[in-house]
């Protein structure tokens, strides 16, 4: 090969070209359903649109895919992220509540977040429980953990600055567009920029080999399940200022699922390796796309689920490993003239002779 | 019972037998001949191909040429099933059976007796305890067999081969976790086996089994047959010199043995408890300490432990007459040492990382995540050892687990390599790899040696060390038994040293 010195990852656009696919006909479906989808209005100083809203809606998904698709690159997963939401949307609304400032929430939920994925981590790297059972401790305990901090109630708040997080807007775009954007970028450019991003894919892969080459994935490990806590913590925090209250019961639930399916869609294998965070993005915007066509389609809500779960088993069809090998086939067998084989083979018999 | 023993009606006979894998030939026309009534051990060292041959012998893997005949009729067993059906019952290293079933579950399980489709208890315990009773045990059927030792569920295994096959017993490994009163147990067992008239078929890496229980032996090298014997006629040295083999043109170069520096690593009573017994090394710039010794006499134990792969829990470990502490292998590497693993695939590659970030994936841990090398570096230092170790490959961006084995090798050498290591421990550097490569990686010892680095090799290949060492050390029973310096190393003498029966 020629070299490859120039430009960071030659073969992005390769890469995540399957979920930009998939994101184009869901789009498209969007647009079948309800043509005015991609009309966007600007209004009293803010963006409207249902292409808008897709994204806003999304945040708390595509927070939640960032810190997880790392977990999943190490071979692990981490359930518990929703229930974090909870205690960190439980602790943000807490600390208003009491008289203190949005900063100050937002670095409390941020804390919280921390700890809960610490906590993890040490379950994970230092006790060596299974990723699936020690994220599923936190995960009952979590919402526990939140209605003891709200005593029980929705702790509702009106606190200006915190509410801006959720439903709030920057130059016209909402906040949580911009917050999910600016960490994906971030943590994008943290991995790839320095060698983290290898060195996870290297213990996901082969962690008694990595180990050996002296790397030191016990840290690494924390590190991952720590982020996945921040990310949680941050989506919390939207989610509660979205709606002004802290729902222990409710915020979040279920949404360590769509996550996972988000890292899934993304191509991410849940054995480890090689990952793009990148694509685990546009896994969160194609579920919330999906969302948006099944609303907009104006179903009866009780269709909703099911015509998800159908959507979403025909994605995870298209990307199963038979039917990869099978359009290989396809394509290899498809259009390349053949008529010169046997001929080659038999020179190469008698070079052999 | 010698009356047995006559040559011409083997039970099972198995003529030119071949195997192919992609790249290597794992069996080359072997013969094995199992008569009734003998145990025949099937000696050789780890790849010398005794697994595959048993695997063909029962069906696992498809032979590539040869005939298998079994009572004088010729068979094609497909899978181990057909094989069982047929007569040739395998018992592994790993009791293969379920833990949470009773013993009479386990020795009939499909072939359980059944009336109008429901199976019969009673019968079936009753039936279990006679067979049992059969081998000297007396115990309760109905228990689950996890509530017995591995010793027992060893016999129950046997039992059921016995009872489902009846012809040939294949016994591969069955004394490795066992004690010595066990292995006694076990025996006993295979006599009886023995005595009904059954061939059997032995495997152990342990010598002194091989001539307690064992009529004849064939021994594999490499694939082939090295020859068949009658174990009374043979000493273990005899058996040692077949299994290891040595072309006795011993190279005997000018040995630089003056080009050695400095002392590098001094190591003191390293050891532990239950691993290996404490051990003394010191170990000099340009030079290379070879390790011999059967397997599992301690080679792999003594390279893991200096690296800290293994934490030793006592002795301390010198560097440049500085005492260092070696808890981890990222302790080591800081240290600048280097651990190419004697497994490969499981120890060694990163499969599905590319052959570039295989290759610096070392040098980058040690320099931390914060630090990453920059691409034109990396580029730079992946070109160079794929040019100067000729690392055959279609394109840098490839997963290192589509090269090929030695190409593998030679991609952790460079891993290793690009850290600039002072001390460099090899562990079976030339395991599983194509003659060429071979030659290449024992080259490259030497050059390294010359260049000043010390380096501590792990190896069963006796010819290699002999090539290579500047000295070596011998172990045997996870102790070091003999040391030897320049012109006493010979295969001969190494031979000597492992297979010493009492050492003084």
């Amino acid at each position: 090969m020629t070299s490859q010195t120039v430009g960071p990852r030659p073969s992005i656009m390769r890469r995540i070209l399957p979920q930009l696919v998939i994101l184009i006909v869901a789009l498209a479906l969007n647009v079948a359903v309800f043509p005015e989808f991609f009309q966007i209005d600007f209004r009293n100083g803010r963006l409207f649109g249902n292409l808008i809203d897709v994204l806003n809606r999304g945040a708390p998904v595509a927070l939640l895919c960032i810190g997880m698709t790392l977990v999943i690159a190490t071979k692990g997963i981490d359930l518990s992220v929703g229930a974090v939401m909870a205690i960190a949307g439980a602790v943000a609304a807490s600390v208003v509540v009491e008289g203190h400032g949005w900063g100050m929430a937002l670095l409390a939920a941020l804390a919280a977040g921390g700890l809960c994925g610490l906590w993890n981590g040490f379950l994970v790297a230092v006790l060596r429980i299974q990723p699936i059972v020690a994220t599923l401790v936190l995960m009952v305990a979590g919402r526990g953990i939140a209605q003891l901090v709200t005593e029980g109630k929705i702790l509702t708040f009106d606190n200006a600055g915190l509410i801006h997080l959720g439903a709030g807007t920057v130059a016209g775009l909402p906040t949580p567009i911009l917050i999910w954007l600016a960490l994906g970028a971030l943590v994008t450019c943290v991995v790839r920029k320095t060698a983290l991003g290898m060195l996870i894919e290297a213990i996901g892969i082969n962690e008694r080999s990595s180990r050996l080459a002296g790397i030191n994935s016990r840290v690494l490990l924390v590190c991952v399940y720590l982020v996945s806590g921040l990310c949680a913590a941050l989506a919390g925090v939207i989610v509660a200022a979205d709606i002004k209250g802290a729902d222990a019961n409710n915020a979040g639930l279920w949404l360590e699922l769509d996550a996972i399916l988000a890292v899934v869609i993304g191509g991410n294998s849940l054995l480890g390796g090689r990952f793009s965070i990148v694509a685990s993005l546009i896994g969160a915007l194609i579920i919330q796309s999906i969302n948006s066509v099944i609303l907009l389609s104006g179903l009866p809500p009780e269709f909703n689920l099911v015509i998800k779960a159908l959507l979403i088993l025909g994605i995870l069809v298209i990307q199963s490993p038979r039917i990869g090998t099978y359009i290989y086939m396809l394509k290899a067998s498809g259009p390349q003239p053949q008529p010169d084989a046997p001929p080659i083979r038999s020179t190469k018999e008698e070079t052999a002779r | 019972m010698k009356d047995t023993l006559t040559p011409d009606t083997p039970v099972l006979h198995a003529r030119g037998i071949s195997k192919f894998f992609p790249g290597t030939i794992a069996l080359d026309d072997v013969e094995l001949r199992l008569m009734p009534g003998e145990v025949h051990a099937l000696l050789g060292e780890n790849g010398a191909g005794k697994s595959t041959l048993i695997k063909c012998l029962t069906g696992a893997y498809r032979r590539d040429a040869g005939t298998l005949l079994l009572d004088g009729r010729e068979i094609d067993p497909v899978s181990t099933a057909d094989s069982q059906r047929l007569g040739i019952g395998t018992v592994y290293q790993e009791v293969n059976l379920l833990p949470n079933l009773t013993v009479a579950e386990n020795l009939f399980l499909g072939r359980q007796p059944t009336r109008a489709g429901f199976i019969m208890r009673r019968q079936m315990n009753a039936e279990a305890r006679a067979v049992l009773a059969g081998y000297g045990l007396s115990l309760d059927p109905a228990e689950p067999l996890a509530a017995y030792s591995v010793a027992i569920q060893q016999v129950i295994a046997i039992a059921r081969a016995v009872e489902m096959s009846g012809k040939v017993l294949i016994l591969d490994e069955p004394t490795a976790s066992l004690d010595h009163d066990e292995v006694q147990l076990l025996f006993d067992v295979v006599r009886q086996v023995k005595a009904r008239g059954l061939a059997v078929v032995f495997i152990t890496h342990f010598l002194d089994q091989v001539f307690a229980i064992s009529d004849r032996a064939t021994v594999l090298r490499n694939g082939r047959v090295v020859g068949e014997c009658l174990l009374a006629e043979m000493t273990q040295r005899d058996v040692v010199t077949m299994m290891l083999g040595r072309h006795l043109e011993a190279r005997t170069k000018a040995r630089d043995t003056g080009a050695a520096g400095k002392t590098l690593v001094e190591i003191a009573d390293l050891g532990k408890r239950g691993l290996i017994a404490p051990f003394s090394l010191n170990i000099r710039e340009g030079e290379v300490v070879g390790l011999a010794g059967l397997l599992g006499s301690g080679r792999t134990e003594t390279a893991n432990l200096i690296f800290g792969a293994v934490q030793a829990d006592q002795g301390r470990v010198m560097l440049r007459g500085q005492e260092i502490a070696i808890k981890t292998p990222r302790d080591a590497v800081a240290h600048r040492f280097a651990l190419c693993p004697e497994d490969r695939k499981l120890d060694g590659i990163v499969g599905d990382l590319s052959v570039r970030d295989n290759i610096i994936l070392a040098l980058q841990a040690r320099q931390g995540w914060m630090r990453p090398i920059p691409r034109a570096k990396v580029e730079e230092i992946a070109q160079t050892y794929v040019r100067a170790l000729d690392i055959r490959l279609a394109s840098l961006d490839m997963p290192i687990r589509l090269l090929s084995g030695g190409n593998q090798q030679k991609a952790l050498l460079a891993r290793w390599l690009a850290t600039n290591p002072d001390l460099l421990i090899l562990d079976e550097p030339t395991r599983g790899i194509d003659v060429g490569a071979h030659a290449e990686i024992v080259a490259l010892i030497e050059q390294l040696r010359a260049d000043g680095m010390a380096l501590l090799v792990a190896s069963s290949e006796l010819e290699e060390l002999v090539a290579y060492s500047t000295r070596v050390l011998v172990l045997r029973d996870r102790q070091q038994v003999r040391e030897l310096v320049g012109d006493q190393i010979t295969p001969d003498n190494i031979i000597n040293a492992i297979a010493i029966e009492e050492v003084a």
